[in-house]
């Protein structure tokens, strides 16, 4: 089910012919009859089979590696060390196409003698068959001495932890001081102080890590991977030590991502035995390779300290965050960086002080996730709207109302986000499609629950960030667009068909896309940070306005009006109002063939470039522009058990405009199961670093049986800075389910699980301290 | 080395030959002769993704050796439907939105068959209970079941089959 609404003000000047309609996207036939090639449904002839050996300790001195009988196994190509390659790192800053690097903070390709974290990377082999690398596995001796490891951030900041980073082990600070937080505590009825805590994340692609390395005639390595950025050719070169020109990453249609196909998975691996024996390697983690194999999402402490008067306005904010960054660097203080922006959500909080801080450890590393922060961020800030609405005995959405931020007004940074912000007009209509209350029943009570976010789109302006795009128009009148974006599986590649046919006037089935080439597809940067609509979607429609002004030049020529006369549609071109001067788009295409007029536009899109926020006030332009929304929540807790079951789920989004509106849907929907598996059963353990839950039977994620239907209310403010006035969705549509959930079991049980996941044991032990209190 | 045996396998209508040792699952052999269609996502039976119909039932075939598949009919998501006929399933997905990143689908679209040929007019819970053996990670389901609840009333006024 899903209600469309728009801004009536901007309604009138506007008619999609394309944009705004649920088009069966250009990728379904494919994925539906199985035709599809994924990155690992490629094989080339003399392929080899790659295994990656893995430490078993988390924190260890590496005291002897023999690999001597793997080698000598038949049927082994080439076994790794760290000894064997120069000493070179795997690039681990922000991926992707500003080539930034920090000094001394990349993981090592292969461990040299230190390992950080369980299931680092020992040793690389490949094998004529999967079955002779794992039996060479198995032949390999190491020795593995134990290091006092720490596993916890709050144990590694104090004095003598064993150090994982650096000489105290923070990996990055970031804070905002904003107005004077102290004068409005001092005006505050009331303050409201609380710790909440978010877990460690999983991104649970159905798709595990893989690809395929050949080196070609050219001597140019090609990499057929799975992968969210293909712009990776550039650390991967410099980890080879071979000129940029000399890698190419060709992705695929990608098995899922969330982030984390973000970082290098098994590119780096590949490019070096594909060097190294002359032949094409194959790398397919298993499933628990994934597991260990990836960064996860970072679990924050947060603490809230909120000053409030009676009437339920927020005087003051103080916010302290602790991330676990794990045993490498990664993405943490972009991550941070992104809490700290969203640490006050979608309300206006003038007297402000945030201070972020993410910790090495000798847990797996953390990086990128769906939400990137903010949603830790968002987990905290409406648990702590209700928190404050209870002590209050206001009502939740009312007291979200007297603090909303409004369009035109400055968020944390003090920038002030360019397009609308309808977070009321979400939060009414979400809160509303929950419809009658569905009654407790004994020992099943029912509560509901809200939230509210603020979440980006676009990357951080410092990074200065563009995007390209190619769209051409062959003879016969189809269009063919060209650019680097990876689809991970929201239909990315999809949007931009129909974007560029909404201004060339053809219909969908008349646009081939070819994508994910860093070597013949002009770079369109990264699919992440909820940027691929925004970025190359209006590098896009620059490309095929800029071809629709040359044909709509020549059209005129042969009408005898003006270009702005002109209009195509249905593969016609016109005279506005004029239905007797019409031709087909092909003969005005041929025309212009053959009078060598140009019939293809590469365009360039930059997001607006900014610096660094201020490092002593976080003041500043962090991101081009923000998207809000609102989830609610119904859930029924059995109080005997602890269980807990999400009955309605309704989500309302301003989406600024839709380009496809059932890939919105899918996107809100599928960010409803990520989140409630987040806020509910998804659950890493580990054991001194060691994870004891690699495996879809271990590490439960929302099933068939356990996701209600998600009810998706769409509203159009056309204001976002994406192409035709779209905002984002990929991110936003999971920030805001976990606090809802977590809200709505509170309501349910009168009592509030401060730690996600809120497992059965989490609700059933908080009844029991509330019952004993 | 395992000792390797000659098995003959049916798969969507066609008789196909391959060396495989006894250990060699359904889904390597499969995989091995061609049929890329049919998905690797965990290995041991947790995901779907690999799921084929073994004589009309739905089975991961990472948990099925290749040589008990002999004999029996293999159906995979591609001796459904093509591009130019596609089956009712995969048009309702296609046309549906059911289908983000799509390497859950050859999996849930064979759990979808296995669920319309026992329940030609499947519930809401029908359609839950069978597809509960399937993970998907984008779409949350709520598209899964509406596709196949559509699918199955085009098939219902197509006057049953296929």
């Amino acid at each position: 089910m899903t209600h469309t609404d728009m801004d009536p003000g901007t309604l009138a000047n506007v008619q999609f012919r394309q944009v705004g309609k649920p088009l069966t996207r250009t990728d379904a036939p494919g994925k539906v009859t199985g035709r599809t090639p994924y990155a690992g449904d490629y094989v080339m002839p003399n392929m080899l089979h790659m295994r990656v050996l893995r430490a078993d300790i988390a924190s260890a001195r590496l005291v002897r590696l023999d690999v001597s009988k793997a080698r000598a196994l038949t049927g082994v190509a080439c076994v790794l060390t760290a000894d064997d390659l120069a000493d070179r790192t795997a690039a681990t800053d922000i991926p992707g196409q500003t080539g930034q690097k920090r000094l001394d903070t990349d993981q090592p390709i292969l461990v040299r003698d230190r390992v950080r974290y369980f299931g680092e990377p020992l040793a690389l082999i490949a094998a004529e068959t999967r079955d002779i690398a794992d039996h060479a596995a198995e032949l390999i001796e190491f020795e593995l001495e134990p290091i006092p490891g720490v596993y916890d951030t709050l144990e590694a900041l104090k004095p003598g932890a064993p150090l994982v980073y650096g000489r105290d082990n923070i990996v990055a600070e970031r804070k905002i001081r904003k107005g004077d937080v102290e004068a409005g505590f001092a005006r505050a009825d009331l303050i409201v102080e609380n710790t909440y805590r978010t877990p460690f994340q999983e991104h649970a692609f159905l798709e595990p890590e893989v690809g395929l390395a050949w080196v070609d005639e050219n001597d140019v390595v090609n990499i057929r991977v799975s992968t969210q950025v293909i712009e990776h050719f550039r650390p991967i070169a410099d980890a080879l030590g071979v000129p940029h020109n000399k890698v190419r990453v060709r992705g695929a249609l990608v098995g899922g991502g969330f982030g984390g196909k973000e970082d290098l998975t098994v590119e780096v691996y590949l490019a070096l035995l594909a060097k190294q024996t002359g032949r094409p390697v194959r790398l397919e983690y298993s499933r628990e390779d994934s597991f260990v194999g990836h960064g996860k999402r970072h679990p924050f402490i947060l603490t809230y300290r909120t000053g409030v008067t009676k009437e339920g306005k927020i005087t003051a904010l103080d916010v302290n965050m602790i991330a676990d960054a794990g045993a490498y660097v990664f993405l943490s203080p972009y991550v941070i960086l992104y809490a700290l922006v969203a640490a006050p959500g979608p309300y206006r909080v003038d007297n402000l002080n945030v201070f972020a801080k993410a910790v090495a450890t000798n847990n797996m590393y953390t990086s990128a996730f769906r939400g990137f922060g903010a949603l830790q961020a968002c987990a905290a800030y409406e648990q702590q709207m209700d928190e404050i609405a209870n002590t209050l005995s206001i009502d939740r959405l009312k007291l979200r109302r007297r603090n909303f931020l409004k369009t035109g007004e400055p968020m944390s940074t003090g920038f002030v986000p360019p397009s609308a912000i309808w977070t009321e007009q979400c939060a009414e209509k979400a809160w509303a499609g929950l419809g009658e209350p569905t009654a407790s029943d004994g020992p099943i009570r029912t509560g509901r629950g809200l939230a509210c976010y603020q979440q980006s789109y676009g990357r951080l302006t410092f990074l200065h960030d563009t995007s390209e795009a190619w769209v051409g128009v062959e003879m016969d009148g189809t269009v063919v667009v060209r650019s680097g974006v990876t689809d991970i599986g929201a239909g990315q590649i999809s949007a931009l068909g129909q974007i560029a046919v909404e201004v060339l006037g053809v219909t969908l089935d008349n646009v081939v896309i070819y994508n994910s080439d860093s070597a013949v597809t002009p770079l369109a940067g990264t699919t992440t940070a909820t940027r691929a609509l925004y970025m190359t979607g209006n590098a896009a429609k620059q490309a095929a306005e800029g071809l629709r002004a040359r044909l709509a030049e020549r059209a005129a020529q042969e009408f005898g009006v003006t270009p702005d006369e002109i209009d195509m549609a249905f593969n016609e071109v016109f005279v506005i109002d004029r239905p007797e001067k019409t031709m087909p788009l092909v003969d005005l295409v041929r025309t212009c063939a053959a009078e060598g007029i140009h019939r293809s536009e590469l365009a360039i899109f930059r997001a607006p470039f900014g610096d660094f926020l201020d490092p002593e006030t976080g003041q500043g332009q962090a991101h081009p522009d923000y998207a809000y929304g609102a989830h609610a929540v119904e859930v029924s807790v059995d109080v005997e058990t602890g269980e807990v079951e999400v009955l309605k789920s309704v989500a309302a989004h301003d989406v600024g405009q839709c380009i496809n509106p059932a890939a919105v849907e899918g996107q809100i929907q599928g960010g409803a199961q990520n989140g409630q598996g987040y806020a509910l059963s998804e659950e890493m353990l580990y054991e001194e670093g060691r994870l004891v839950t690699p495996s879809f039977s271990e590490y439960l994620m929302p099933t068939a049986m356990d996701m209600p239907n998600v009810e998706c209310i769409i509203l159009e403010s056309r204001s976002g800075v994406g192409p035709f006035g779209a905002k984002g969705i990929g991110e936003p549509a999971m920030t805001a389910v976990a606090p809802a959930i977590a809200n709505a079991v509170a309501d349910a049980i009168g009592v509030r699980v401060f730690e996600m996941p809120i497992t059965p044991e989490r609700v059933v032990t908080a009844l029991q301290q509330r019952d004993a209190s | 080395m395992p000792e390797t045996r000659t098995i003959t396998l049916r798969i969507n209508g066609r008789e196909e030959e391959g060396r495989f040792p006894a250990h060699r699952t359904l889904l390597e052999a499969l995989r091995h002769l061609g049929h890329m269609e049919v998905k690797c996502g965990c290995e041991k039976g947790d995901c779907g993704a690999c799921a084929v119909l073994l004589d009309g039932m739905a089975v991961d075939s990472c948990l099925t050796l290749a040589w008990m598949a002999a004999g029996k009919e293999i159906t995979t998501v591609s001796g459904l439907g093509d591009l130019d006929a596609p089956h009712p399933l995969q048009k309702a997905f296609a046309d549906g939105g059911a289908a983000q990143c799509g390497y859950c689908i050859p999996g849930i679209i064979i759990a979808a068959k296995a669920i319309i040929d026992e329940h030609p007019e499947p519930s809401e819970d029908d359609i839950r209970l069978g597809l509960s053996g399937n993970l998907c990670r984008c779409t949350g389901y709520t598209k899964i079941f509406e596709a196949i609840a559509d699918a199955a009333d085009d098939m219902r006024a197509e006057g049953g089959a296929p």
